[in-house]
């Protein structure tokens, strides 16, 4: 036997026995699995009710940060009202949005994709390009900017997922790749090269415009965080989201249910795609302009790092994951250059004063110790606390 | 027709890099199932090293380039041991965790290299005999070049004669086909995917002292931006087989320098053959029939 | 054929093993008799390959416990549990195609001094091949091979699984034989679904269904004879077809 390509962490021996396995109890398998993961999410009705009631309140809080004078010294630069901190605060709901797309491919699809830039690319060279060339204002921009994406991620998508696990993660690579090397090489001028590009700021209504109006930017962003937590959920219990789930755990029961995993994987590869656009596009609004790290390998291990940081699988993981490292990344920047780290010596002042190194090496810590991330070790946290407040009560 | 004979020869020498890292990758991933992102690391880090070393003992003679080769292969081959040892091995059989330790490791190394190296491009500096040309009928084609193809050639060479002729090359090579079957006969696999990493680390530093020479200057992001070429270069020649990353190398090489050249377009190409490829013969070049 | 009453070579109690999270093994107890050879039955999907990988660890065991010759097994990795003399002849042969049959053999080896004649004699043919890669061969040419993969060395026990499977009838014979030969000087474990085969060579049979033990006999041709018990634990006619049927409304398993 082969190592086999595939996501589900087979154990390496399990051939023999799953041809055995008989084609009626494969079949009940999947479709148990099928109908459990929903209800998952229900719970009782009580709990659900907190739950909106608490999300609600978040998003009321969330939402009215602009008109508040709040400071928390240490994690945002300036009080709440302020252009830097709700710059900051945009940019953390905007890559906890594409940390969600993200998860859709690899926490629901169990697809370990190293080409999600390109589509996040697409979305905000995208859109600079079209509003810079063809004169159209905002939202037929967009909606231009969405269909490209679209037809973008469908084609890529139909040949990356000819192959599965490990190979599938070197061919989104490769995609993502050549949209690199295209940004870099700015052909016809359109897009800046190493420079990036801004777009021009004639489509754009006023109120987006400026610092002055970063409050707009940041309730944008919310939004947009908004609505892509809403599609994540839907496509998650969707037919698709439960085949794609089915897949990840065993590819072969789902096949043998007579069920397509190409087209359910390839829907939720396309939904990805199309979501990281979006967040694409309000990001180079947010930025006025993009660089083609936005395209690069480099950001689609950005989003990896989130989601494996907040815990692969869980939807709240990714978000917080996106918040966490944002914040992080840039904290650890003025870390870097504080006069703390310049005076240690070399061997401690090289490494911690490069962020990445500190990001790299606190991924590979979670990976080795924290399985599950932060979502993941509060559930085991409140799983013994729990166990130990009913050993108690008996 | 000498244009096209300096593209051809240039066009090998690139894949003879791209070999030099594929090669590792591919026996990794046809042993381990691990697709390593760190390979790039293994191969910046021996260009630095040797590249700190020859300016110490002294740049430009053919001692020292042999030297830098000699070093580029340990540091390659030691930091590549341990990082199977350290990390990989922890995740044993978890085949997403260990690429996502690889991808960390990568991070946290690049950003280590430009801590200690800075961002910059370091330049290097070869023997003389590097920098002059021969002629090959009318094509004056620089002579790193033959060196380069030259030491990849005999890399594959010591790599397929290890493989063929010794104990650890029959395991290795069983492993590639059927892992299980290979501890079911009572021995330990384990011991065989160290010294996979080791090679592969060992080929890839070799790759970095000569891609320093080939392009001129080290930089941090030097094994990443190869790194990304092995990998297609892998997928074309088919996941695990050793041959198959050598032609698929050579191949995306040359196919890479002649379109680049006249149309300016090469990396596409390569990324179209890869799609081709795919759909056509989803498992590459030589690759199993999974 | 009885077996002679001293320490079994084999004692799995309550073994469970688990595949993607699936019961495959649930709960199986048996020994197996340090002399001749004991079939392990069952109809199709029932873990009887399941509990042969397991018992070497192929698949992760998540419970029980397993005695090789008196000495507990059920946390010792895979390539130890071999070392200390189980030979393993897998489902589907799992020759190493790429390599040669003389390199297939070599691989095996454990033994300072392997039982090359011992093997030679029994298969010339692969003496003849040595040289050719194994991949080419034919199916009885391959089962061959990984019948010598086992026999080359001194073991204790061997796990032999579905030797005859999709071979030949006069091939079927040949691994027939070498079995018998085999276990005059080794206890050995077969799966088999060639009841004649079966009959030929077991002394005991331990059935399987739904991943646990059912039913144990000392002698394997009186539970064949059973028209009764062969119909209800392995779903065929008690005068041996040749080759059972894949019984795919079992579901008896999982």
């Amino acid at each position: 036997m082969s190592p086999e390509p595939t996501n589900t962490l087979p154990s390496e021996e399990s051939t023999g026995e799953r041809n055995n396995t008989s084609a009626v109890t494969a079949v009940d398998k999947v479709a148990r699995r099928v109908r459990v993961q929903p209800a998952r999410g229900a719970k009782n009705p009580r709990s659900k009710v907190e739950a909106w009631t608490l999300g609600l309140a978040g998003l009321l809080l969330m939402a009215a940060l602009p008109l508040l004078n709040l400071s928390i010294p240490g994690i945002l630069p300036t009080p709440t009202y302020q252009p830097g901190s709700l710059q900051l605060l945009a940019m953390c709901m905007l890559m906890a949005a594409a940390a969600l797309s993200y998860h859709l491919l690899i926490g629901v699809a169990g697809l370990l994709s190293f080409g999600h830039a390109l589509y996040f690319g697409a979305g905000s060279y995208g859109l600079a390009i079209i509003l810079n060339n063809f004169g159209l204002p905002l939202l037929p921009a967009m909606g231009l900017t969405l269909v490209v994406a679209l037809v973008l991620s469908t084609f890529t998508g139909m040949v990356a997922l000819r192959v599965t696990g490990i190979p599938f993660a070197m061919v989104s690579l490769a995609f993502a790749q050549a949209g690199s090397v295209l940004v870099r090489r700015n052909p016809g001028g359109a897009t800046g090269g190493e420079e990036g590009v801004s777009p021009d700021t004639a489509g754009i209504p006023d109120f987006l415009i400026g610092v002055a109006n970063t409050r707009n930017l940041y309730w944008l962003s919310l939004l947009t965080l908004l609505i892509v937590i809403v599609v994540v959920t839907w496509v998650q219990s969707s037919r698709a989201g439960h085949v794609a789930a089915a897949v990840r755990e065993n590819e072969l029961r789902v096949r043998v249910l007579g069920l397509q995993p190409y087209w359910a994987k390839l829907l939720i590869f396309v939904v990805a795609g199309v979501l990281a656009a979006a967040v694409g596009m309000v990001f180079v609004l947010l930025q006025s302009g993009t660089v083609p790290r936005q395209v690069s390998a480099d950001f689609t291990i950005t989003l990896l790092v989130m989601v494996v940081l907040g815990g692969v699988g869980s939807k709240w993981g990714a978000v917080i994951g996106g918040v966490l490292y944002t914040l992080l990344d840039q904290r650890l920047s003025a870390f870097a250059n504080s006069s703390a780290v310049e005076s240690l010596p070399a061997i401690l002042h090289v490494p911690l004063s490069e962020p990445l190194f500190i990001l790299g090496a606190l991924f590979v810590l979670v990976v080795l110790f924290m399985p599950g991330g932060l979502t993941g070790a509060v559930r085991r946290l409140r799983e013994r606390l729990s166990a130990n407040s009913v050993a108690k009560r008996n | 027709m000498s244009t096209l004979i300096l593209l051809l020869i240039t066009g090998v020498g690139l894949g003879a890099l791209y070999f030099l890292v594929a090669s590792g990758l591919s026996l990794i991933y046809g042993l381990m199932g691990v697709l390593n992102f760190a390979h790039g690391a293994f191969l910046t880090l021996g260009a630095f090293v040797s590249w700190e070393m020859s300016r110490r003992i002294g740049e430009g003679t053919w001692l020292t380039f042999i030297i830098t080769l000699v070093i580029g292969a340990a540091v390659g081959g030691v930091f590549a041991a341990l990082t199977e040892f350290a990390l990989i091995r922890p995740l044993y059989n978890r085949h997403i965790e260990q690429v996502l330790v690889t991808v960390g490791l990568s991070l946290a190394a690049v950003a280590i290299f430009e801590g200690v190296w800075g961002t910059d491009s370091q330049y290097t500096k070869g023997p003389e005999w590097f920098t002059r040309t021969t002629d090959v009928l009318g094509a004056q084609v620089p002579n790193d070049r033959f060196v380069t193809i030259i030491v990849a050639a005999l890399v594959l060479l010591g790599v397929v004669l290890f493989l063929k002729k010794t104990r650890y090359g029959m395991i290795i090579r069983a492993g590639v086909e059927n892992r299980s079957m290979v501890t079911a006969l009572g021995i330990d696999v384990r011991k065989a995917f160290t010294l996979v990493f080791t090679i592969g680390g060992a080929a890839a530093g070799i790759g970095g002292v000569l891609a320093s020479h080939y392009f001129g200057y080290v930089s941090p992001a030097l094994g990443g931006s190869l790194l990304i070429f092995a990998f297609i270069v892998t997928v074309i020649g088919g996941l695990g087989s050793l041959a198959g990353a050598a032609i698929a190398s050579v191949v995306v090489g040359v196919l890479q320098q002649i379109t680049n050249f006249y149309w300016g377009m090469g990396d596409f190409v390569v990324i179209v053959l890869l799609a081709v490829v795919l759909l056509t013969k989803p498992t590459g070049l030589m690759g199993k029939t999974a | 054929m009885i077996p002679e009453n001293i320490e079994p070579i084999l004692r799995v109690q309550g073994l469970r093993a688990a595949i993607d999270g699936s019961q495959v093994v649930d709960g199986v107890d048996f020994e197996v008799p340090a002399t001749g050879i004991t079939a392990l039955l069952g109809r199709n999907g029932v873990g009887k390959t399941s509990t042969i990988k397991s018992i070497i660890g192929l698949i992760t065991r998540t419970g029980g416990t397993i005695e090789l010759a008196g000495e507990r097994i059920e946390k010792v990795p895979t390539h130890k549990i071999i070392q200390r003399g189980v030979g393993y002849v897998p489902e589907d042969r799992e020759v190493f195609s790429a390599l040669s049959v003389a390199e297939n053999l070599k691989l095996a080896e454990r033994d300072e001094h392997p039982n090359r004649q011992l093997v030679d004699e029994l298969f010339p043919d692969l003496v003849k091949r040595a040289h050719q890669a194994a991949g080419s061969l034919s199916g009885g040419q391959q089962q061959m091979v990984s019948l010598a993969r086992a026999l080359l060395n001194d073991n204790k026990l061997l796990l032999v699984d579905e030797p005859t499977k999709g071979l030949a009838p006069k091939i079927v014979q040949e691994v027939a034989q070498a079995l018998a030969v085999a276990a005059q000087s080794v206890p050995i474990l077969l799966v088999e679904q060639n009841l004649a085969v079966v009959r030929q060579l077991a002394a005991g049979a331990i059935i399987l269904s739904g991943g646990k033990v059912v039913h144990r006999t000392e002698s394997a041709t009186d539970f064949l004879n059973d028209e009764a018990l062969t119909q209800r634990f392995l779903g065929v006619q008690s005068e041996g077809a040749v080759e059972q049927s894949a019984d795919t409304t079992s579901g008896g398993m999982l």
